[in-house]
């Protein structure tokens, strides 16, 4: 997180002049944006270590040791990863064989391509509310299934689990499709049109030319379709059971901070939320490395 | 072509990729169907409920009415709400373009030791959950009296949308040629001459996004706004969830109605948006 200014300097003299020597006049206009990165961001996560580790008594670390020990807190971590896991999996599984197909020509392309991308003008809170009207003990889904004589009682999917998972499908999708939808369209066509006239079918092109080739790509989708699952915050409160089973750390965070004005506890939660989330994202990158990417 | 000719022909018919076989086509479709067809079923329970005079136990309402979009347009305040939202939205979206235009230059013309660092700092505030560095944030905010005031509303959601503004236009700002920069260098043109009549011009398209999609993120994100915004310094959206989460004491219909408004500013600006840039080509020049 070191700006260029920070970097660690060269042990001589001379070299640090050659070193600053590199930085060209273009390089000042970075200035506003570093000091804007500076003051609204670093400073603020900063802070909040600092308010993490002064809790309103004990020692330093007893808010840490708290979250780990009250299970009230601790299961928050369990209910985020239970939502962002299959959320994210889901996601990707949803967009990866529609971007793949998307680079095809076929009629209605481009209508699929505008209705997946949709529900980014929904917003979060919009999906939320429309989820609990329909799914809802006396909705039209319920109302359908019923009529159908395929369910006695009415499903229960608004208020708990499930209600959220779909409000995350609903949400994100669009941003995991457009983005695997770029990286898909970016892959050269020629590669595979060698294969084909190698004889390689549909099915054998894909698994050893396609999807190898896109895997760098997929990765940082995954990456970015679990950095969305995990922050899910207002459908947890809107469709979900927020002191239940969907009382992610989010929610734990905001509970302490704006509910029991424990500010000190609402930063430690934030922080192991952006520790956890950065490990993850940590691991997934690091698993990309271990399998093999193609030179191409 | 000559080349193509020449292969044998049960290849030759294989080779036509651009349409996919016949079962993926219909596969596709059915899922696409399936996910529309809940998609469509969620909106619409919200658009009818908007215009639902009674609804009890039925498929469809018994009666129609227009009187939740008055009612609710003066039970939540929206003659505020609305202007609170689109300054905020507008200010974001400018301040954001102001700080990331001269960034993105100098990340995408200036060879600098470091500028792996800055590049993954910027990517920082886009990826980590807006909650976490929100709550500090809003108690900082609130402890310099800042809290509930618009100022604090502006600062909170400008920490996801200027790196975001950076790392989007950094590609674009990459794809003007700089030797038409140096060209007008040498005709004696200055740095600030050079931006307003070489660079954003060529740069109106990234521009154009960028920006559209700041304000559809301003307007839309919640969870910001929703930790610092006091009753004067309240957005659509953050508005639409008090509205939600207090259900019970609200007309469920005068909610539905306030969410029909949000959904239909965000459409017309998405809407306005797509006839200027393809978000599917925008994205790709992008990553």
């Amino acid at each position: 997180m070191s700006s260029p200014a920070a970097a660690p300097p060269k042990p001589r003299r001379s070299r640090v002049k050659q070193f600053l020597a590199r930085y060209d006049r273009a390089a000042l206009l970075l200035l506003p944006a570093l000091v804007f990165l500076v003051a609204l961001f670093i400073y603020p996560m900063l802070y909040g270590v600092q308010l993490s580790l002064n809790p309103a008594e004990g020692g330093p670390f007893s808010n840490y040791v708290e979250f780990w020990s009250d299970p009230f807190l601790r299961d928050s971590v369990w209910f985020t990863f239970r939502l962002a896991i299959p959320g994210t999996l889901i996601n990707v599984a949803i967009a990866l064989p529609l971007a793949v197909l998307m680079r095809g020509r076929f009629r209605g392309k481009q209508f699929i391509a505008s209705a997946l991308i949709f529900p980014i003008v929904l917003g979060s809170v919009l999906i939320g509310k429309g989820l609990l009207n329909y799914l809802g003990p006396a909705g039209w889904l319920n109302r359908t299934l019923e009529t159908l004589g395929i369910i006695d009682q009415p499903l229960v999917l608004t208020g708990n689990y499930w209600g959220v998972l779909l409000a995350i499908i609903i949400a994100d999708l669009p941003f995991v499709f457009l983005l695997l939808l770029s990286y898909a369209s970016g892959l050269d066509e020629d590669v595979e049109k060698a294969a084909a006239v190698h004889g390689a079918g549909p099915w054998q092109r894909f698994s050893k030319i396609t999807f190898p080739l896109l895997l760098p790509g997929l990765v940082t989708t995954t990456a970015l379709a679990f950095v969305l699952a995990f922050g899910t915050f207002p459908s947890a409160l809107i469709v979900g059971d927020p002191s239940g089973e969907t009382r992610t750390m989010g929610i734990a965070a905001y509970r302490a901070a704006f509910q029991d004005f424990d500010y000190s506890m609402a930063s430690t939660v934030s922080m192991l939320m952006a520790a956890i989330e950065l490990l993850v994202v940590a691991i997934i990158f690091a698993l990309r490395r271990r399998v093999h990417t193609p030179t191409t | 072509m000559a080349a193509v000719e020449t292969v044998p022909r049960e290849i030759g018919q294989d080779f036509e990729f651009g349409e996919p076989r016949r079962w993926v086509r219909t596969l596709v479709w059915v899922m696409l169907a399936f996910f529309g067809i809940h998609l469509l079923a969620t909106i619409a329970s919200v658009l009818v409920n908007s215009f639902a005079g009674q609804w009890f136990d039925t498929w469809l309402p018994t009666s129609w009415t227009l009187r939740w979009f008055s009612q609710s347009w003066t039970e939540f305040g929206l003659s505020q709400v609305l202007p609170v939202t689109f300054f905020v939205g507008l200010v974001v979206v400018l301040v954001s373009l102001l700080i990331a235009v001269p960034a993105a230059y100098a990340l995408a013309r200036s060879q600098m030791p470091g500028k792996k660092y800055v590049l993954l700092a910027l990517a920082l505030p886009v990826i980590v959950p807006t909650i976490t560095y929100g709550v500090p944030l809003a108690t900082l905010i609130y402890g310099l009296g800042l809290g509930g005031q618009l100022i604090g509303v502006i600062l909170i959601n400008l920490v996801p949308a200027v790196p975001f503004a950076i790392l989007v236009l950094t590609p674009f700002m990459e794809a003007i040629d700089p030797r038409i920069e140096h060209a007008a260098r040498m005709c004696g043109a200055r740095t600030a001459t050079i931006f307003r009549r070489i660079v954003v011009p060529l740069l109106r398209n990234g521009l154009l996004a960028v920006g559209i999609m700041l304000l559809v993120r301003a307007l839309g994100t919640f969870d910001l706004t929703f930790l610092v915004a006091g009753p004067d310094s309240q957005t659509l959206v953050v508005a639409l969830y008090y509205a939600v989460s207090a259900a019970g004491f609200r007309v469920n219909q005068s909610i539905d109605a306030m969410a029909v408004l949000y959904m239909a500013t965000n459409f017309a600006l998405l809407a306005f948006a797509f006839r200027y840039v393809n978000p599917a080509r925008m994205m790709a020049r992008s990553s």
